[in-house]
């Protein structure tokens, strides 16, 4: 097995605020992480590793800091590392930051072929959810987003079975390899480096592929590549609270308020889903 | 698996880097452990380095990136009653040329990395996010290594050089050092509070890049035997407010309240307003002083800064002798190394550095400060008072004659003072500095 996991550096947003003022986000002195979706696909990785054997090789896009994120994965069991880093990267979208590592996989399949690579289901900067769809499209993979267990792989018979979480419930999907997956954060929990991998990663070489490396056109990268505008970014409002109805002396009346409150909104039941045949998802419970 | 290093060093501050820096020059591989996820991660200060032991381990820092926040200019020292205060300030030009960077301030979240990556740099590995929990041993009671909280976590080296320092469990595990007893400990807290860099100049008159310390002592510390002190940083003023463990806990006083009542002092609060509190921590300070320092080497080991409780509280001096030590704890592995002999007696060398040095000079001749202050509560309790209304009466303009006035402080100084406690105070300050 040759798997590929694509990582991305990412400031702590749990730290980032928004400018009340300017509506930007606040990023000094924000550090900076690996995306939490993919230190699951790292994880994943190596224990699908250990299981059928085979290779790890992971990737970013990013500048020269993101090797920090490339040595941690190293920490944690992964064979071989390539940071893409050029200024003719910068500034790209999702559109073209899934054309530059879909490139740079195609070239890391020259040398042993891909069966599987392996992305967070999203970055938690940006929670677009678009990187990996727009590179198994590019690859022609099999595309499974939002997995949150791996059931089988069969390497042989080039076959993956998984389960993807979807709107109220879960999917069983069988595939064929090579498959791109998008991970969820219960797909697996991350291990702790042992000691001498940590101090290995610290010493490892991280390989540095440009634009030309990877025979990406000139066009397609960065900025120029990028036909996405960010206009505006805004704080979504406050949730409100619903009403409260008072026990007091009389919960009975209270109680009967509260069925009042609810049977008179007609999307109640809707929204949990239990109106019998008319909602298809129903069969799924 | 076991891997096999010249030396292990836990703790990536000043003390452990400089060790490190210094070994690293020497071709000797060092690993340093820390347990923040980055070195600086959990560490505090008033944020007030030297350059001149700086420059014994990186001579060109000010050509390195070294995060400078501001080349400090002038020092004042205030004396505070509960409402007013007393203010000496020095400054001087030689401190803006020929002498700059004799002192500066850092935050040491940046100032630590910095350093460690210059440590990086020269050949040292720094391994973050690992506590080193035990120290490993062989049959006769050698260090032989360390044990950390990782998977496959031992690491043999033929020296540890302790470098943990103040606030660490290891110490107390290993009983090289005694757990410091609440006497011989300070708490402090400390908050940066952000301000324009152009507002800053302002309030202290100093033109950008430069900056001013301020320490403090006198009521501030709500009657505990403790210091204050306001440094500038380039956009921001760091607050700091401490007092004896033991006097906290017998006064029951919450170190935070201080801090909030030192921050509307006459004083302060106009150096502060309008500032947003950016930042805030409590650690502990070594306050031990010369003779409660523990034995600083033994059979494979060594024990440097904080750890070692080399501390200067009068002059707040602790990173220069973290560095300073640090930097002859490694000169004394390198000896060892060359003669591959580990034993005690091998790095005894290290106690006589240290005897040369300005630190153990230092620390003897301040052995009384700490004393002093403890044996002298009045400096914290009814002296600034006193010396608050003396001021007050002298300057109030009201028709008395000065004389008359003169007896009126004299008999208020004396209400609470006797003559001889007045003698004792002057005679014990003047041989504790
Ligand atoms: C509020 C305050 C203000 C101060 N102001 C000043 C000042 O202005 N100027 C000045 O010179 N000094 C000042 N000091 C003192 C100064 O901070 C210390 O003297 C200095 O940091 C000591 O350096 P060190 O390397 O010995 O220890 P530290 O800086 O404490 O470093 C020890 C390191 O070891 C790590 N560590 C501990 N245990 C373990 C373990 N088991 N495993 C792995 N890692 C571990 C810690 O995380 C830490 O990073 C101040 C201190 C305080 C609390």
């Amino acid at each position: 097995m040759h798997i590929i996991c694509c990582l991305k550096q990412v400031p702590d947003t749990a730290q980032v605020k928004i400018d009340p003022e300017t509506n930007t986000l606040v990023r000094a002195g924000i550090e900076s992480i690996l995306n939490p979706f993919d230190l699951v696909a790292i994880e994943q990785a190596v224990r699908i590793k250990e299981n059928h054997g085979g290779t790890i090789t992971v990737i970013t896009m990013g500048p020269p800091q993101a090797s920090s994120i490339l040595r941690q994965a190293i920490s944690l069991g992964v064979d071989d590392v390539v940071l893409l880093s050029d200024r003719a990267f910068a500034g790209a979208d999702t559109l073209a930051t899934s054309y530059t590592l879909a490139m740079a996989i195609i070239k890391l399949g020259n040398n042993i072929p891909v069966d599987l690579v392996l992305c967070g289901k999203q970055a938690i900067d940006g929670d677009t959810a678009q990187t990996g769809p727009g590179i198994a499209t590019r690859l022609k993979y099999t595309q499974l987003t939002y997995v949150s267990s791996i059931q089988w792989i069969d390497p042989e018979n080039r076959k993956i079975q998984v389960e993807r979480k979807v709107d109220g419930g879960v999917e069983t999907v069988l595939g064929d390899l090579p498959a791109l997956l998008t991970v969820e954060l219960e797909l697996a929990k991350p291990r702790r480096a042992s000691l001498p991998s940590l101090i290995a990663s610290l010493k490892a070489p991280v390989p540095i592929w440009d634009a030309k490396a990877i025979e990406a056109v000139e066009t397609l990268v960065g900025i120029k590549g990028s036909p996405t505008w960010v206009r505006k970014i805004s704080s979504p409002a406050p949730r409100q609270g619903g009403p409260k109805f008072r026990a007091g002396t009389d919960p009975d009346k209270a109680v009967a308020q509260c069925l009042e409150v609810l049977f008179s909104d007609s999307t109640f039941f809707s929204n949990f889903k239990l109106t019998g045949g008319r909602n298809s998802d129903v069969e799924k419970f | 698996m076991q891997e096999k290093y010249d030396v292990a060093i836990v703790g990536a501050g000043p003390a452990g880097i400089s060790a490190a820096c210094v070994l690293a020059d020497n071709g000797i591989n060092a690993v340093v452990f820390e347990r923040g996820e980055f070195p600086g991660a959990k560490n505090i200060s008033g944020g007030v380095l030297y350059g001149h032991d700086l420059a014994r381990i990186i001579p060109d820092f000010s050509q390195k990136n070294c995060p400078i926040e501001r080349n400090i200019v002038e020092s004042r020292i205030w004396y505070l009653s509960r409402d007013g205060g007393y203010s000496v300030s020095y400054r001087d030009k030689a401190f803006e040329s020929q002498r700059r960077y004799n002192v500066f301030t850092v935050g040491r979240a940046k100032f630590d990395r910095w350093f460690a990556d210059q440590a990086s740099q020269k050949g040292a590995l720094v391994v973050c996010g690992t506590v080193v929990t035990d120290l490993l041993r062989d049959e006769n009671g050698r260090v032989t290594g360390v044990r950390t909280d990782r998977p496959d976590g031992d690491l043999n080296a033929k020296v540890v050089l302790l470098a943990d320092g103040i606030n660490s469990p290891l110490a107390a595990k290993t009983g090289f050092r005694q757990e410091p007893s609440p006497s011989h400990v300070a708490l402090a807290v400390k908050e940066v509070i952000d301000l324009p860099e152009e507002v800053i100049d302002q309030r202290f008159n100093i033109s950008s890049g430069n900056g001013v310390t301020i320490e403090i002592l006198g009521s501030i510390t709500s009657g505990m035997n403790g210091v204050a002190v306001i440094y500038t940083n380039r956009k921001s003023l760091s607050l700091c407010i401490g007092a004896n463990l033991a006097d906290f806990a017998t006064k029951k006083i919450k170190p935070y309240e201080m801090l909030e009542i030192f921050k509307t002092h006459p004083m302060a609060a106009p150096l502060i307003k309008g500032g947003k509190p950016a930042e805030y921590m409590a650690h502990w300070l070594a306050e031990a002083g010369f003779e409660n320092i523990p034995k600083l080497y033994g059979n494979g080991y060594l024990i440097a800064g904080d750890s070692g409780m080399l501390f200067n509280t009068l002059h707040r001096e602790g990173s220069n002798m973290a560095m300073v030590s640090g930097a002859f704890a490694a000169q004394t592995i390198i000896d060892a190394i060359r003669k591959n002999d580990f034993s005690r007696s091998s790095l005894k060398n290290y106690e006589s550095r240290l005897q040369n040095s300005f630190i153990f000079d230092d620390l003897k001749k301040y052995r009384r400060f700490n004393p002093f202050l403890a044996h002298h509560p009045e400096i914290f309790t009814s002296l600034p008072e006193a010396m608050g209304f003396a001021a007050r009466e002298m300057l109030t303009v009201d028709g008395t004659p000065k004389k008359k006035k003169q007896k009126k402080i004299w008999k208020n100084l004396r209400k609470n003072h006797s003559l001889s406690a007045l003698l004792r105070l002057m005679w014990d300050g003047y041989r504790s500095v």
